[in-house]
C-alpha cells in the first residue's frame, strides 16, 4: 500500500504524502506547467512527468531523487518518414473541410501515457497514435511499427502510400487542439511481456500478443451512439480500460458509450452500463489488484454536460463484474459539486483510492471507496492521479 | 557576428544561457537554431517540431522582421542581425 500520491496539473507536478492519518499535497515540480501524466517506474523508482508546454511542445522529464529535481531526459520523437491518413480540417481556405484522405506528417502533439512491462520495458502513448518503446530504460524511444503500420490507419506509409482507408478518428486532447488519435491506455500483462493491450481514442482497443510486432483489434462486443453502425469494429471511443494485475484476463473499459467488462482478456466485452444509478459516462476506471470482479469508477452525467450527476459527486463500485453498482458518497460533497475527473485521475493502491478532478479537488478512501477525505481544494486542474 | 536574443521561457529549460552573450555566425533563421543546438542541446526541440517547422506558438523575429518562412526557417540573418525567439501570447 503506498504512501505517495503523483498527482499530473495543468500548472505543476504535485505529491501528495501520508503523515500518520493526514494527506499532505506540496508542489513538486514544473511549476505552471502543464503536466498530463506523472507515474514511477517500478524497477528503477525514476519518476517520469509527461508535459505539454503550451508554446514548446511535448517534453518527457524525470527525477531519479524522487521528485526533488527533475530534468530533461532524451526526448520522444517521430522519425522521419512517419505519416498518417486524416480528413482536412476545415480551415479559412477550406471551411467545409472538403477533400480526401490525405497523409500528414507526423509529429508529437502529445504525450498522454506511460506504462511499464515485467521486463522492464517502458511505453509510452501519444497523439497523433504514435506508440513509443524504451528497452534501455528510458535512454532511447522507437516508435512500434506495427502498431503504426496497422491496416486499420492505413497501412505502411514509411514504404508507399499504404491501403488509403483509416478507420481511426480522433480526439481533440492534443495539446494545440488539433483533432488526431491518441493512445491513453496501455496495459502490459503482468505474467507474460508478449501481451500489451493499447486503447485508443478513436479507434478502440488493441492487443499484440508478440511483444508488439502485431496487433489485433480487441472490440468485439463494444457498442457505440454515435456511428450508423452501433457494432461497428473500429471507431469505440474507450475513455481508459484497465486490467486486474493478479488475474489479467479481468479488463475493464469506460467507454464514451458505457462501461464494458471483459473476463475473457478483451477478446470480448459486455456491457454493464447501469444509467438508474449513474453508471454510464464517465472517464477513469481502477480495478482491485487482486479481485478481478471489483472495479472502481467516477460516473459524470452525460457527454453532453461531464460532470457530476445533479451537483453530487460518488465513486461507483461493483463486486461482482458489474452485475450490480453501488454508489459511494460519504465524505464527498453533494451539493453543488460540478467537479469532472478525468481518465488518469482516478489511482489505486492496495484497497486505496484517490481521485482528483478539473475544479482541483483531490479525495483519498483508505477503505476502498466506503468513505472519502477531501486532500486539496485548490489545486490546478488535476489531469493524472497515480500511487507511487 | 549576429546576436540571439531569447524570452526569458526559455531560460526555466536553459538555465546555463542566462545572462551570456549569444553571438552566432551569420546564414539563415534555421542555421541560426542549429547554432543554439550545439550550445544547449535540446533547444532546437523547443523552438521547432521534429520536422524543423517552428512551433506554432514561438516566433521569431530577425530585427524587426517576423519569420515569414515558418516551415524552413530560411529567412537571411545578416551579421550583424539580432534574432529574438519569443513566445507567441497565448493560454493561461
Amino acid at each position: 500500500m503506498s504512501d505517495r500520491i503523483l498527482i499530473g496539473t495543468r500548472k505543476g507536478t504535485f505529491v501528495a504524502e501520508r503523515r500518520g492519518t493526514k494527506w499532505l499535497p506540496r508542489l513538486a515540480g514544473h511549476p505552471g506547467m502543464g503536466v498530463n501524466f506523472v507515474v514511477r517506474d517500478p524497477h528503477t523508482d525514476t519518476l517520469w512527468a509527461l508535459l505539454g508546454h503550451g508554446h514548446w511542445g511535448a517534453k518527457l522529464s524525470r527525477s531519479t531523487d524522487a521528485g526533488t529535481t527533475w530534468t530533461d531526459a532524451p526526448q520522444i520523437k517521430y522519425p522521419q518518414g512517419a505519416r498518417y491518413l486524416a480528413l482536412p480540417d476545415p480551415s479559412e481556405d477550406n471551411p467545409e473541410g472538403k477533400g480526401p484522405v490525405t497523409s500528414r506528417d507526423a509529429t508529437l502533439l502529445k504525450l498522454w501515457c506511460m506504462a511499464f512491462g515485467p521486463s522492464g520495458a517502458i511505453y509510452v502513448g501519444t497523439i497523433p497514435g504514435g506508440l513509443f518503446e524504451s528497452h534501455d530504460g528510458g535512454e532511447s524511444f522507437e516508435l512500434n511499427r506495427g502498431l503504426w503500420d496497422h491496416e486499420s490507419r492505413g497501412g505502411n506509409l514509411f514504404d508507399g502510400e499504404g491501403n488509403g482507408m483509416t478507420h481511426w478518428f480522433g480526439t481533440p486532447a492534443s495539446e494545440g487542439g488539433e483533432f488526431a488519435p491518441g493512445i491513453h491506455s496501455i496495459l502490459v500483462d503482468p505474467r507474460d511481456a508478449r501481451r500489451i493491450l493499447v486503447a485508443i481514442s478513436t479507434a478502440g482497443v488493441l492487443e499484440s500478443t508478440d511483444g508488439g510486432k502485431t496487433w489485433r483489434g480487441r472490440n468485439k462486443g463494444l457498442t457505440n451512439d454515435y456511428l450508423p453502425d452501433a457494432h461497428a469494429e473500429w471507431g469505440h471511443d474507450a475513455h481508459a480500460i484497465e486490467l486486474c494485475p493478479s488475474d489479467p484476463d479481468h479488463v475493464w473499459q469506460q467507454n464514451h458509450c458505457g462501461v464494458f467488462y471483459s473476463g475473457d482478456g478483451a477478446a470480448s466485452w459486455k456491457k454493464v452500463s447501469q444509467p438508474d444509478r449513474g453508471v454510464h459516462f464517465g472517464f477513469p476506471v481502477a480495478v482491485d489488484a487482486h479481485d478481478g470482479r471489483t472495479a472502481w469508477l467516477v460516473p459524470g452525467h452525460s457527454d453532453m454536460q461531464r460532470n457530476a450527476i445533479g451537483g453530487g459527486l460518488f465513486v461507483a463500485r461493483t463486486q461482482d463484474a458489474g452485475e450490480t453498482w453501488e454508489p459511494l458518497r460519504n465524505g464527498l460533497p453533494q451539493e453543488n459539486a460540478y467537479d469532472v475527473v478525468y481518465r488518469h485521475a482516478l489511482g489505486y493502491s492496495e484497497g486505496r483510492l484517490a481521485f482528483g478532478s478539473t475544479t482541483g479537488n483531490l479525495y483519498v478512501s483508505e477503505d476502498r471507496g466506503e468513505t472519502w477525505q477531501t486532500v486539496a481544494h485548490n489545486l490546478p486542474p488535476i489531469y493524472s492521479v497515480r500511487f507511487a | 557576428m549576429a546576436r540571439v536574443e531569447l524570452t526569458r521561457h526559455l531560460f526555466q529549460f536553459f538555465p546555463a544561457l542566462e545572462g551570456k552573450e549569444l553571438l552566432v555566425d551569420q546564414g539563415t533563421v534555421a542555421d541560426v537554431v542549429a547554432q543554439m543546438e550545439r550550445l544547449a542541446p535540446g533547444f532546437a526541440f523547443y523552438v521547432c517540431d521534429e520536422r524543423g517547422r517552428l512551433r506554432r506558438h514561438v516566433n521569431i523575429f530577425v530585427d524587426d522582421a517576423m519569420l515569414v518562412d515558418r516551415a524552413r526557417l530560411s529567412d537571411i540573418v545578416g551579421p550583424t542581425s539580432r534574432v529574438f525567439i519569443m513566445q507567441a501570447l497565448s493560454g493561461g
